[in-house]
Parts: C-alpha cells; sequence; structure tokens
C-alpha cells in the first residue's frame, strides 16, 4: 500500500454559468487588472488515498469525485497526484 | 387523515413549518429524524427547507447520503408522493430523484422575497388540487435556487409536461424559468417556493394551501389498498 496525496479541483462545467466568476472578472478593471479575462470559480480538496497502484488510486478517486465531491449536472473534476510521501 | 413524514436533517429549519401548515389543512405530520432507517407508517414525505448538513460542499450533497434517504428512493420508487421544498428540492436532484441541479442565483444574492409563480400542470402529486395557468403568490428564501439542467433534460421535461411552476418574473436565473419540477411518474414533486409559508391569510397570502392540499390528496390510499391493508 502507497499513501497518494491527491489534490482535486472542482469547478462549473464550461457550459455552465459562473456568476461568482463573473462577478470576481467584473471587479478586476476597477482595481487596474486590465488583462485579466476567463475567470472561474471552483474548490480545491485536498486528501490523501492508500492504494496499490497509482492507476488503483485514480479509479478510487474518480468513482469518489462521481458519486460526491462534483454534481456532474453542473461541475468538473480536475485530478492531481501529489509525490507518494510528499505533501 | 394522510400522514406524512417530514424528514428531519440537522441543519433543516422549516420542518415546524411544514408540519404545522399540514395539520392546519387536515393532514397528520410526523416529523422524521434523518438517521431512520425507516420512514415508518406514512402516506406522503416532505423534505423540508433549511441548510442539511450545513449545505456542505453541495446544498443536498451529504444529506442525499443520510441513512433515511434509502427510504425515501424506495418510497419515491413505490410511486408514493414525495414533495421536497427548496433544500429539500436540491436534496432529490442530488439524491438522483429528481433532474438537474440548483446551482448559485444569477445576481449571487440571497433572495428573500414574495414571488408569483404560474401552475404549469395539474398532472403532478403538488398541483392535483390546483388551477393549471393560476398564479400563486410564495416566498422564496434561498441562495442556490436557480434550476439548471443539461439541454437534452430540458426538452424532456418540456415533452412530459413536467415543469409544474415557473416564475413569471425570474428572480434567480433558472433556466426557462423553472420554478418546480416533477418525476416522470409525477409522484416526486421539487420546488424552491415555500408553500407551507403560504397557508393563511395572516402571512400575507394563502396561495399554498392548494398545493399541499394536492400531497395531503396524492396521499390518501386508492381504496383497493386501503382493502388489501386492512
Amino acid at each position: 500500500m502507497t499513501t497518494f496525496p491527491v489534490l482535486v479541483e472542482v469547478t462549473l462545467r464550461p457550459d455552465v454559468a459562473d456568476p461568482q466568476g463573473a462577478t470576481v472578472e467584473r471587479a478586476l478593471p476597477a482595481l487596474g487588472f486590465d488583462q485579466v479575462a476567463g475567470v472561474r470559480v471552483g474548490k480545491a480538496i485536498r486528501f490523501t488515498v492508500d492504494a496499490a497502484s497509482e492507476p488503483a488510486a485514480r479509479t478510487l478517486v474518480e468513482e469518489l469525485c462521481r458519486r460526491f465531491l462534483t454534481n456532474p449536472v453542473i461541475e468538473d473534476a480536475t485530478i492531481t497526484f501529489g509525490t507518494p510521501g510528499g505533501t | 387523515m394522510t400522514r406524512v413524514g417530514v424528514v428531519v436533517f440537522p441543519g433543516s429549519n422549516c420542518e415546524h413549518d411544514v408540519a404545522e401548515a399540514l395539520a392546519l389543512l387536515g393532514g397528520v405530520p410526523q416529523l422524521v429524524w434523518h438517521g431512520e432507517r425507516s420512514l415508518g407508517d406514512v402516506d406522503a414525505v416532505v423534505l423540508p427547507g433549511g441548510f442539511a448538513h450545513g449545505d456542505y460542499l453541495r446544498p443536498g450533497a451529504i444529506a442525499r447520503f443520510s441513512p433515511v434517504m434509502d427510504a425515501v428512493v424506495e418510497f419515491a420508487n413505490a410511486g408514493g408522493p414525495v414533495v421536497g421544498i427548496c433544500n429539500g428540492f436540491q436534496v432529490l436532484t442530488e439524491a438522483g430523484l429528481l433532474p438537474g441541479a440548483l446551482q448559485k442565483n444569477r445576481g449571487l444574492k440571497f433572495l428573500c422575497s414574495t414571488v408569483s409563480v404560474r401552475v404549469e400542470t395539474t398532472e403532478s402529486a403538488l398541483t392535483s388540487r390546483a388551477t393549471a395557468g393560476a398564479s400563486l403568490r410564495l416566498p422564496i428564501n434561498h441562495f442556490e435556487g436557480n434550476y439548471t439542467c443539461s439541454p437534452d433534460t430540458l426538452a424532456e421535461l418540456r415533452g412530459q409536461n413536467r415543469v409544474i411552476l415557473r416564475y413569471l418574473d425570474n428572480p434567480n436565473g433558472s433556466v426557462d424559468d423553472i420554478a418546480g419540477v416533477c418525476s416522470p411518474g409525477r409522484n416526486v414533486c421539487g420546488l424552491m417556493p415555500h408553500p407551507e409559508r403560504a397557508c393563511d391569510l395572516i402571512l400575507g397570502s394563502a396561495d399554498g394551501k392548494p398545493l399541499l392540499e394536492s400531497l395531503l390528496a396524492a396521499g390518501v390510499p386508492a381504496p383497493a389498498e386501503r382493502e388489501m391493508s386492512s
């Protein structure tokens, strides 16, 4: 068994309006940040998974994302694995 | 008399309003704690508003895994009438009993006001005693009430006449002005407005009465079933 650090980023799907992102983006020019565009606001969820291999861990995390961490109707998950034993 | 299980999650806050309104209309409300594995002997179920499990992760995301939800799903799949109000609607979508999802309001504001909704069909457990085309004044209280779904799902809802309530003046950005939908079997209904807070003129509106009366009527067992169970 290896312990894998995992980062799951949950974002609204590209075709779903993101009112938080739009509001942040609209506020930026007033602060002088004219060159920023495409703001999307999401969630970052960090945890560790014990699994025999990275593919096994990935399968488990994908299932976790599908069933619980995201609502697939409106959200996507981006899964990033850290270095085992690292953070 | 229709016995209605009103499910109480940690963070629910409308269960007593719902129970009061149902009792006023002649129903027999029974509060059911979310940790129960059985609904007990009930004819209908309401998932009331509030902030089940603190709305952590997403509204309804954790509530759908509460022990009682297996019994709610079983009751719904057997054709039993189930209504989710506000947070209860969010729980029903997360549990897959209703399609789509409720996301943050278009204006990013928590909405607390009274809105007008139109009854689009009387073919549902929530609208059978209402009048098609009637406009109802009902309170809303939500941050995540912006109904959204895929174009395919929307086409299906329209094609099967499953949008049961529409906003006259869309307050939250919901697709197609949707305020409430029902399941293919028309026994599971979800809506963002609060009919239980509009069941007496002293509250400013009694327009919620026909909706809850519909639920009570839907919960009355058919004569054949009564004979079988007696």
